[in-house]
């Protein structure tokens, strides 16, 4: 598994002429396959996440996978890390299922028999074989976040970061993309509110008011998170 | 809701398998014809060869009548207009030549994956590299268009389908306003989704 690093990161925003503070001094290491971040709105957790793919460059402190700083090698990172996010309509970016998992794929220089069947072989594995030619913006909610997941996932990625992605979700979509994220051979990295699909992760961080209030297993930090909102 | 401007219907007609780039020359060729549809009855003909092509296509009537339908009040205002200062033959000619033309351009789009259209746009812009310009980037800007025309209207369906809930009444700035704000959101996550997939790599 890819090595994560958070090296005494510390983000802020400048929300209308006044400096927010987003984290405080985050410093982890993380090995493990899957791990997730829970925590209540604007605790942070999204730009943690974001700073995993360096879409959030850390205003003082190092992000880095595998060693690569993702604030000075952001093109291998972005090879290494997939991103899916919340709304998979703002991640949809081509007007068929199938072109848009493609355009995932259009600077790895491989031929149009390649690419071809590396789609159909990603569509098949998330159950989207049958739309593949379908307009993306008719696809149910559930379809959309596979497509959108599918269309990550084509190009292999070493470390999946997952920002709420079941929160447009119905029940039965949510513990479907959960069983798909399950299967993957990646390391995941998710930040939720849905804390019934992070039971078996192999290592949860709680995040509150920008600083890591708790980091270990699933159960001890479910009654952590829980406590804070008792 | 339907397929907006004319999105692929799949099938293995003909015209389907035609490469993008002689299609959209044919269109370019088409147009060109025009000029000699300067009758009623040619109007006819070439009525009867869009026809023909939509028959060779396999296009379902229902696609037909989604495409259609926004082009009818386009030609009622236009026909009406040149009937009265022109007489009706003109109204023919005209209304007839510009509904048959945009019909081509759906029946392209509609036998043609978006992709493969984009690909040809990129082949033809290439030259244009010299000059400074990515061709790359024309196709994904092509795209996006094609693929914000469905967004913008899901926004503007949720905007109408919430202002009804809440009852208040539908006006330019009610309606505007947060179709704008909407719009510009879907614009900035759309930008960072962009970067996470590497367009700027």
């Amino acid at each position: 598994m890819p090595l994560i690093e958070f090296r005494s990161v510390s983000h802020h925003f400048e929300v209308a002429g006044t400096t927010r503070p987003v984290l405080h001094d985050i410093d982890l290491r993380l090995t493990e396959q899957r791990i997730a971040v829970i925590g209540a709105n604007g605790s942070g957790k999204s730009t943690l996440a974001r700073m995993l793919n360096g879409l959030v460059i850390p205003a003082a402190g190092t992000v880095a996978i595998d060693g690569l700083d993702t604030s000075k090698q952001a093109r291998a990172i972005r090879r290494r890390v997939g991103f899916c996010f919340t709304n998979p309509d703002a991640q949809i970016v081509m007007p068929t299922v199938a072109e848009d998992v493609a355009f995932s794929l259009r600077r790895h220089r491989l031929s149009r028999s390649d690419v071809d069947a590396r789609v159909a072989a990603t569509l098949a594995a998330y159950g989207l074989s049958g739309h593949s030619d379908h307009p993306a913006h008719l696809l149910s909610g559930g379809q959309k976040q596979l497509l959108a997941l599918a269309a990550v996932m084509v190009t292999e990625p070493d470390l999946l970061v997952l920002d709420e992605p079941t929160t447009l979700l119905d029940l039965p979509n949510t513990r479907a993309f959960a069983d798909r994220i399950r299967e993957l051979d990646a390391q995941v990295v998710a930040v939720t509110h849905e804390l019934e699909i992070v039971e078996d992760f192999d290592r949860v961080l709680v995040v509150h008011e920008g600083r890591i209030s708790h980091d270990g297993t699933p159960t001890d930090a479910l009654a952590h998170y829980r406590k804070l909102w008792a | 809701m339907s397929s907006p401007l004319g999105l692929y219907v799949p099938g293995s007609s003909p015209l389907h398998r035609l490469p993008a780039g002689a299609k959209l020359l044919g269109l370019v060729a088409a147009a060109i014809a025009t000029h000699w549809i300067s009758t009623p009855t040619r109007v006819g003909l070439a009525a009867l060869v869009v026809v023909v092509l939509y028959v060779v296509a396999r296009i379902p009537l229902r696609v037909v009548g989604d495409q259609a339908r926004p082009m009818f009040l386009f030609a009622v205002v236009l026909g009406a207009f040149q009937l009265v200062v022109a007489g009706w033959r003109t109204a023919v000619v005209v209304v007839g030549v510009l509904v048959l033309l945009m019909l081509l351009a759906t029946l392209v789009t509609l036998t043609t994956k978006t992709s493969a259209l984009l690909e040809t746009v990129v082949r033809a812009t290439r030259p244009l590299g010299g000059i400074g310009i990515d061709p790359e980037r024309i196709g994904l800007v092509l795209a996006l268009g094609i693929r914000s025309v469905a967004v913008i209207l899901n926004l503007a369906a949720e905007i109408r389908e919430a202002q009804w809930a809440r009852g208040v009444r539908l006006g330019g700035r009610t309606f505007a306003v947060p179709l704008l704000v909407r719009s510009l959101r879907h614009a900035d996550a759309l930008g960072e989704a962009l970067a996470a997939r590497g367009v700027d790599d």
